[in-house]
């Protein structure tokens, strides 16, 4: 498509080094010149207008940022990657050695092990971003976690972008080994940042009865784009938990597909979305069960204010052969203000007939009468709405089990919406 | 404690209390009885500071102060407390929290400091044993999933943890069984003192069995129309109030 065409043409790339293998960026640009970008018609676009993006014109810049010292998450002590604009920042990042553990940036990887773990489950055709992705990576992470390994320490990868129009195309790579365990924050945010633009694909494969738990914090400037996608999968007997909290962000949107290919695995996705001003917050999730045995949960709550917009659209396939599974999926919002508004469309698509598969949405606004019932007790209009904003999202920070992460984001959270706990 | 004087309110333009008067003195217990629509929970609304009632006329003094000109949460942290007829069920926050956070607005607005958490703590299993209330519920979300007769005794529980100069029960006694009956009652009784007063809205006398009032109130068409020693109580039980409707109907 010409205007497809046109606009990674308008990308300035500076002669920087793109690491993914030459073949597939290849595809991509040729899949590129063949795809539009999606409209409002696109049925997983409806609500999410994507032309602020096409009519941009953004370049690759490798800047120099002297301190992420606002991004760090105090208690954490294990590895630390720094990238900004897309490019891995050596001098900010804190490698240790662990055992069982290999971390580092793709432009510190092996070919080798970049073309194994690669595009293994990235849809390029029809998918501009997942194409532009590929084809302008500079940089991202590659972790691979060892058979029996317990990576006590989280591991945090700090993204900052940081600039004027700039594009940061990152493309991260997790391979979990068998019985493995660990943690990862992924952590965005935006420095002195305006009308930047993010596009990240993250790979995720989780062996035999392994365990990983991520956790991404969006947190870039509110003139800022975000599309962020995950593609995972999951081995028999392997546990996956993933939770997304928003913050700001012009427009962000997050695609996660599971893969369920492993009886008998667990899948949890978490989600919690503060909005104001004219942000808008999309997440599309796919749960595709295609083995029995396999539990899923889902749990997405926002808090929408201003002029915001949040889009949730939860899909959980369940195919035929997918006997005795149970999925959950769950989407609550509170709208704090007459202009904010909240689109969200739950799908079960169930081809088995054994199954406990439940969903559910639910949008209001805050419940005056409990106000006024708090407010009768003496607490202020501000803590009551505080106490209740905090029971309602309360329920999704407590899934998260790190303790240290959970609190951090609780702070995020209270620093959002303007209040502090104890 | 309190005076209310000519106290005029309406309602989306409709006038519900019509000239109110009502002294309520420390130490003393009133029962305010009244057929439906006399305007029983409006003046509780009023005195809470509800904002739908528009307040026309009259003077409320509480300890001093114009009532009327206070917030919501000023007035409750001046000590004044209403007992909700429907307590509302507030998902996801806690009552110990919820309560601790009133406690320490209502310290913070007196100049005290904030109550260390032991001693909060200390306090919870106190109080909560008044209403004979399992302290498990302490821990549970406000009134979520509570029973009718758990919310009316948490009512009284947060009552006592709050110490209220002046309480307001607005048909606390409504849709309890004899037993939660007792107990809440129980509870008021025990909390009440020579520097505390309460105001009981009721529809039933039973109520006054346990709550011995100083004295009875009849209110009818926004205002109080008799006056009388608890045994107006069980006047009012046994005749009704088509005799006071046919005194003072209009």
């Amino acid at each position: 498509m010409e205007e497809t065409k046109k606009f990674h043409e308008r990308i300035t790339t500076d002669g920087y080094t793109l690491v993914l293998p030459q073949g597939l960026r290849k595809k991509s640009f040729e899949i590129l010149n063949e795809t539009a970008f999606p409209t409002t018609k696109t049925e997983a676009w409806k609500y999410t207008r994507t032309t602020r993006i096409s009519n941009g014109t953004f370049q690759l810049v490798k800047p120099e940022i002297n301190s992420v010292s606002d991004y760090l998450i105090e208690g954490l002590q294990g590895n630390v990657l720094v990238f900004v604009n897309g490019f891995y920042q050596a001098e900010l990042s804190i490698i240790k050695d662990t055992k069982g553990l290999l971390v580092s940036p793709l432009t510190e990887t092996t070919q080798e092990w970049i073309n194994a773990h690669s595009n293994q489950q990235v849809q390029l055709e029809g998918e501009v971003f997942n194409a532009l992705n590929t084809a302008f990576t500079t940089d991202g992470v590659s972790i691979e976690i060892a058979k029996n390994a317990i990576i006590k320490e989280p591991i945090q990868l700090i993204y900052v972008t940081t600039g004027t129009a700039v594009l940061s195309s990152v493309r991260n790579i997790i391979v979990a080994n068998e019985n493995s365990d660990a943690t990862i924050v992924m952590g965005y945010y935006g420095e002195r940042a305006d009308s930047n633009f993010t596009n990240v694909v993250t790979e995720i494969k989780v062996k035999q009865n392994a365990s990983l738990s991520i956790h991404k914090i969006q947190h870039e400037n509110n003139t800022n784009f975000h599309i962020n996608t995950e593609t995972v999968s999951q081995d028999r007997d392997s546990r996956f938990s993933l939770s997304t909290s928003t913050f700001s962000g012009a427009i962000v949107r997050n695609n996660v597909y599971v893969h369920v290919d492993g009886e008998n695995a667990e899948t949890n996705l978490y989600g919690l979305y503060l909005t104001d001003e004219k942000q808008l917050v999309d997440n599309h999730t796919v749960i595709d069960h295609k083995v029995p045995n396999c539990n899923s949960n889902e749990l997405y709550k926002g808090v929408l204010d201003g002029q915001s917009t949040g889009v949730f659209n939860g899909k959980v396939f369940v195919r035929e052969q997918a006997q005795k599974i149970n999925a959950f999926q769950s989407n609550g919002n509170v709208l704090l203000s007459d202009n904010a508004s909240m689109n969200s469309k739950p799908e079960l698509e169930i081809y088995a007939d054994d199954v406990k598969c439940s969903h559910g949405s639910t949008t209001g606004q805050i419940d005056e009468e409990a106000i006024f019932y708090l407010r009768a007790r003496g607490i202020s209009e501000k803590s009551a709405k505080s106490l209740m904003i905090n029971g309602f999202v309360g329920e999704v920070v407590e899934q998260i089990s790190n303790e240290i992460i959970r609190e951090h984001i609780t702070k995020l959270m209270a620093k959002k919406l303007g209040y502090s706990f104890e | 404690m309190i005076k209310i004087d000519n106290l005029h309110t309406s309602i989306n333009g409709k006038e519900i209390l019509k000239g109110l008067n009502l002294e309520v003195k420390a130490g003393e217990v009133h029962a305010i009885m009244g057929p439906n629509g006399a305007g029983k929970s409006t003046l509780a609304s009023v005195l809470a500071g509800r904002e739908e009632y528009e307040i026309t006329d009259g003077n409320v003094t509480f300890d001093g102060k114009d009532l009327l000109e206070l917030s919501t949460e000023d007035r409750a942290r001046e000590g004044l407390f209403l007992a909700f007829q429907y307590p509302v069920e507030i998902p996801g926050v806690s009552n110990v929290n919820f309560l601790r956070t009133a406690l320490n607005e209502k310290r913070e607005y007196l100049g005290q400091d904030p109550i260390s958490a032991k001693d909060f703590m200390q306090m919870v299993r106190d109080k909560s044993k008044i209403v004979e209330l399992d302290s498990k519920l302490a821990n549970r979300s406000v009134n979520e999933g509570f029973s009718g007769g758990e919310k009316k005794r948490n009512e009284i529980f947060q009552m006592a943890m709050l110490e209220p100069k002046l309480a307001i029960l607005d048909e606390t006694d409504s849709g309890l069984d004899i037993d939660a009956l007792r107990i809440v009652a129980t509870g008021v009784t025990k909390l009440k003192s020579e520097d505390n007063a309460t105001i009981v809205i009721t529809h039933y006398q039973r109520l006054l069995d346990y709550i011995v009032p100083d004295y009875v109130h009849v209110l009818y068409n926004g205002r109080i129309v008799k006056t009388g020693p608890k045994e107006l109580a069980l006047e009012l039980e046994e005749k009704g109030y088509d005799w006071i409707k046919a005194e003072f109907g209009e």
